[in-house]
């Protein structure tokens, strides 16, 4: 199988790479560019466990080809946290309101919040479950999950007025 | 017994940051998957595509000459060099290897395994295996291979019957004959699990120049590494499980035993290289002998007029699928229970376990008590529909009072503490029940079915496993202890260390928790690690809701000991006897004189550097270990058979509301609420979300999952579109309240709370469901109530 050369920026970081036709972008950032952050769930796009961002939108990186990431933008769990690696806002809220449990989910369900919080400051609960209904949490049954992102958006928007 | 208050502590009980949350919030987690050693080869696993099959050749010819493949394993392979994997109830003759040997026995089972240097060169090689099969006749429904002339699914076994037991706890027989009336019904719990969104993987490398099998793995089991070497044939002390690896998620399910002898005979067959089992999706649902409990109950009950129930019969049949393995104790388990929170009299219990052509049954989260519960709460309501009396009303007249306890349940088990009607009233305060009962019946004049929920139901927690030995004599084990060690330094610096992995139940914060209470250091700087499996600590996993007492309790006997050590060290050095001595924050000092004082850090200073100031012959150091037993632990079961199986008794009064589509059936879960006592709680945070966390678990079991098999034995859910797990939009905003009655067997009062969001959730949902089809004089026992079963039974489609 022939490799293709690839160029993605993940994180705001320039990658030259290459992979198979067939590798999966969620096998790129695991395993070639070591961002393991990012989970594999069920590889067939229904629990968004590998959810990551691309041009501002909650993306499953199992079902995008490594070689459709040519050119593109890739934002991962490990690019939310403030420059001096600390967690960020919406990171330390699923701390605060203990929005996870086992940690295998979160970081898709922070990806998924995150793009939501770009668009929409200020979400109603509909927004949320809108936002993370494609995401499938086993632990926490959802309401710490929308307790945090709520608790995210008041930070943030505290922190920006 | 009045409710005791809650102490006045400094960190139990208060809301604090659970300390596991920040590395998985930054992507820091260390899950399996990325565990990496240099070299590591893949493997792939063939499945069966037959449910029953002769196995007649394999051909690995041409996977082999592919580039990149290492290996192909048979079965007859690994039957030739290890020994087969464990079953709790001996079944010699029931042979279960991690590979399909002569015969399959169920479809998806694993019948060759492939080791490449990538899982995608593995993968393309199973497609290079020819295997001829003989297919053969099948058997799927429990009820149908009970029955003689069924096909078996060990031959050799010369039955489909596993298990079968027969146990009467008082008098059954004059509590019927005395009774003013009695029913009878047939339920039905559905084949599902917890389904971890991690599934399950394994890592392995032989070490061959220390004899040492080491083993990373997604794993929540308890002798593990006992069951690997047993099965490699190997002393147990050449396995070392690698106890820190981050698990993503298990409730019980994670036991890939023979994923890891698996890949632990490659390792040590490819002279040790590291191997590398990861399944994926296809392979979790269908062949990671991880499917629950799969039961049907058969219950009598005797009651009066007034509503009081005085006995019950139960036959529960459950489908253990083709390997056994620990499955059958899911019967046994839910004996600690099986009278529920209420005074019935007498129980006869008949638990009898069968073999299909399915994948196997693990323990899923409760160990069989959410069934048990969910049929137990059935009876209640039935009761209460056949008497038209209120459902709140009959569990107020047979729910254990708070002055009763310790009460001793028929089966020979003490529940330790409760008050059951004040957590029932707590529940009807928060749903506001009232109100609920409007709002049902206006949605009902608009055409919508509408039903409340009620359930009330125990979690036993902190097991000691003497359900074992009731259903196995051999299995003479009547402890099931849990050590901490905790380590002092020179500067004053905590570290404890626990035995097992963690899965979400947040057993970092509880260690540092209790650590931090009991010596009055901040918790979040004590270190909490895992020690591997070499590194000498019991432990049997955090399995049976038991981590909050028995790792809990193992921390504080730990810190307890170094505690005395430090007041042994400040009664020499401040001259005065320890009764005279107080602690305060980590200084000791002299209660007549309080400046004639030692310091936490001259304390701990003295304890690792100036002998001579320590007391003649003491130690030097600061480290100690606590093994815990499980308490009242260590009785054997009497000639009735009744013995104490768990020792402390969470309680949750559940009160979900629904609505359903009259013309879809489709139900939604409009509102759920829950009242909870699981004793004195260490993380508030942890807790809830333990206890929401399994209402959405309970409600998947019972309104949407379920592992399918055709007629032909073919299995129907391989994908996360056919087993449906619920999302954030079948899942309400779980509104709790918690109460706290304290076990007087722990530490600090804590029970364990793990289980009992998904004990009571099915049992209350079901229960919602009859009360909104119960204006069309309909009633549904069968779990999933899923859409279309409901549709069906509107429409008089179901029998």
């Amino acid at each position: 199988m022939e490799s293709h050369n690839i160029n993605v920026s993940v994180n705001g970081v320039d990658y030259k790479t290459s992979a198979d036709p067939r590798m999966t972008l969620l096998d790129l950032l695991r395993q070639t560019l070591k961002f393991t952050g990012t989970h594999v769930g069920c590889e067939h796009g229904v629990c968004g466990a590998c959810t990551v961002i691309i041009g501002g939108e909650a993306v499953r990186s199992c079902l995008v080809l490594a070689v459709q990431a040519e050119g593109l933008e890739v934002q991962t769990v490990e690019g939310l946290g403030h420059e001096d690696g600390s967690p960020g806002i919406l990171q330390d809220a699923f701390r605060d309101a203990h929005g996870l449990q086992c940690g295998y989910c979160t970081p898709g369900m922070l990806m998924a919040a995150h793009a939501l919080l770009q668009v929409t400051p200020n979400p109603t609960d509909e927004d949320i479950r809108e936002a993370i209904g494609g995401n499938i949490c086993r632990c926490t049954g959802y309401t710490q999950i929308i307790d945090s992102i709520r608790l995210a958006a008041e930070r943030l928007q505290e922190a920006s007025s | 017994m009045s409710t005791p208050q809650r102490k006045n502590y400094h960190y139990i009980a208060r809301k604090r940051r659970v300390v596991e949350d920040k590395r998985f919030v930054t992507g820091q987690g260390n899950f399996i998957q990325d565990q990496d050693l240099p070299g590591t080869l893949h493997v792939a696993v063939l499945p069966s595509p037959y449910p029953r099959a002769k196995i007649i050749s394999i051909n690995t010819e041409a996977a082999m000459s592919l580039a990149g493949v290492t290996a192909v394993v048979t079965g007859d392979e690994l039957a030739e060099h290890t020994s087969p994997l464990y079953h709790g109830i001996p079944l010699p003759e029931c042979k279960w290897y991690p590979l399909a040997h002569e015969m399959t026995r169920y479809a998806g089972e694993w019948v060759a395994a492939v080791v490449a240097e990538s899982i995608y060169i593995a993968e393309d090689a199973l497609d290079l295996i020819e295997v001829e099969y003989e297919a053969l006749p099948v058997v799927v429904d429990p009820e149908e291979a009970m029955k003689p002339g069924a096909p078996l699914v060990h031959p050799g076994h010369g039955s489909n019957i596993i298990y079968e037991g027969d146990f009467v706890w008082g008098p059954v027989a004059d509590d019927f004959e005395a009774a003013d009336d009695t029913l009878s019904f047939r339920a039905r719990w559905g084949r599902s699990s917890t389904v971890p969104i991690e599934t399950f993987g394994v890592l392995a490398k032989w070490q061959k120049g220390t004899d040492i099998l080491d083993v990373w793995a997604s794993i929540q089991m308890p002798n593990y590494q006992e069951q690997i070497a047993a099965a490699l044939r190997i002393p147990i002390n050449e396995v070392r499980v690698n106890q820190d690896v981050d698990v993503g998620g298990s409730y019980g399910v994670k036991r890939g035993i023979k994923h890891t002898v698996l890949v632990g005979y490659i390792s040590r067959k490819l002279g040790g290289a590291p191997i590398k089992l990861i399944e994926d999706r296809l392979v979790n649902l269908a062949s990671g002998d991880a499917h629950g409990p799969d039961r049907i109950f058969y219950t009598d009950v005797a009651f009066s007029r007034e509503g009081v129930i005085k006995s019950l019969k139960i036959r529960a049949i459950d489908d253990c699928g083709a390997y056994p393995g620990r499955g059958p104790f899911q019967l046994g388990k839910p004996i600690a229970a099986i009278v529920g929170p209420y005074k019935i009299n007498s129980v006869q219990y008949m638990p009898c376990s069968v073999a299909t052509n399915k994948t196997g049954q693990v323990p899923v989260r409760g160990m069989g008590q959410s069934p048990t519960n969910f049929m137990i709460e059935t009876a209640v309501d039935k009761v209460a529909s056949h008497l038209n009396m209120d459902r709140l009303e009959i569990r107020r007249r047979n729910l254990i009072r708070s002055d009763e306890f310790p009460y001793l349940n028929p089966s020979g088990t003490k529940y330790d503490s409760g008050d059951y009607e004040t957590v029932l009233g707590k529940a009807t305060e928060l749903a506001t029940y009232e109100d609920l009962l409007k709002r049902r019946d206006d949605l009902r004049s608009t055409g919508m079915l509408a039903g409340i929920g009620i359930a009330t139901c125990l979690e036993p927690s902190g097991g000691n496993n003497m359900f074992e030995y009731m259903f196995n004599p051999k299995a003479e084990i009547s402890t099931y202890m849990e050590g901490c060690q905790v380590r002092v330094d020179a500067t004053g610096n905590i570290v404890g260390t626990m035995g097992t992995t963690t899965s979400g139940q947040g057993h970092e914060t509880l260690v540092s928790t209790i650590l931090g209470e009991e010596f009055q250091r901040e918790p979040d700087d004590i270190r909490v690690i895992h020690a591997d499996s070499l590194a000498g600590l019991p432990t049997r996993s955090p399995i049976a809701s038991r981590m909050a007492i028995m790792l809990g309790g193992a921390a504080a006997g730990a810190a307890q000991k170094i505690k005395s050590k430090l007041f042994q060290i400040a009664s020499h050095n401040l001259g005065k006897p320890i009764d005279g001595l107080e602690y305060s924050e980590g200084m000791i000092f002299d209660r007549s004189n309080p400046t004639n004082s030692l310091g936490w850090e001259e304390l701990c200073n003295i304890a690792h550097r100036q002998y001579h100031k320590m007391p003649k012959g003491m130690e030097p150091g600061l480290q100690a270990m606590h093994v815990m037993q499980v308490p009242l632990g260590g009785q054997m079961p009497d000639e009735q058979n009744r013995v104490q199986l768990y020792p402390c008794f969470s309680f949750q009064a559940h009160i979900p509301f629904v609505e359903i589509d009259p013309d879809t059936g489709k139900v939604n879960v409009l509102d759920y609420f829950i009242a909870h006592d699981c004793g004195t709680v260490i993380n508030p945070d942890i807790v809830r979300g333990m206890i929401i966390g399994g209402v959405a678990q309970g409600i998947g079991a019972a309104l949407y999952e379920k592992f399918e098999y055709g007629p032909d034995g073919q299995f129907l859910s391989g994908t996360f579109v056919d087993y449906v797990m619920p999302s954030v939009y079948e899942i309400p905003y779980v509104k709790d309240i918690e109460h706290c009655t304290p076990s007087p067997l722990t530490s600090h009062g804590q029970k364990g709370s793990g289980e009992g969001g998904y004990l009571g959730a099915p049992a209350a949902i079901a229960s919602a469901v009859n009360d909104a089809l119960a204006p069309r004089g309909l009633s549904l026992h069968e779990l999933p109530m899923r859409m279309h079963d409901i549709e069906e039974l509107l429409n008089g489609e179901k029998p």
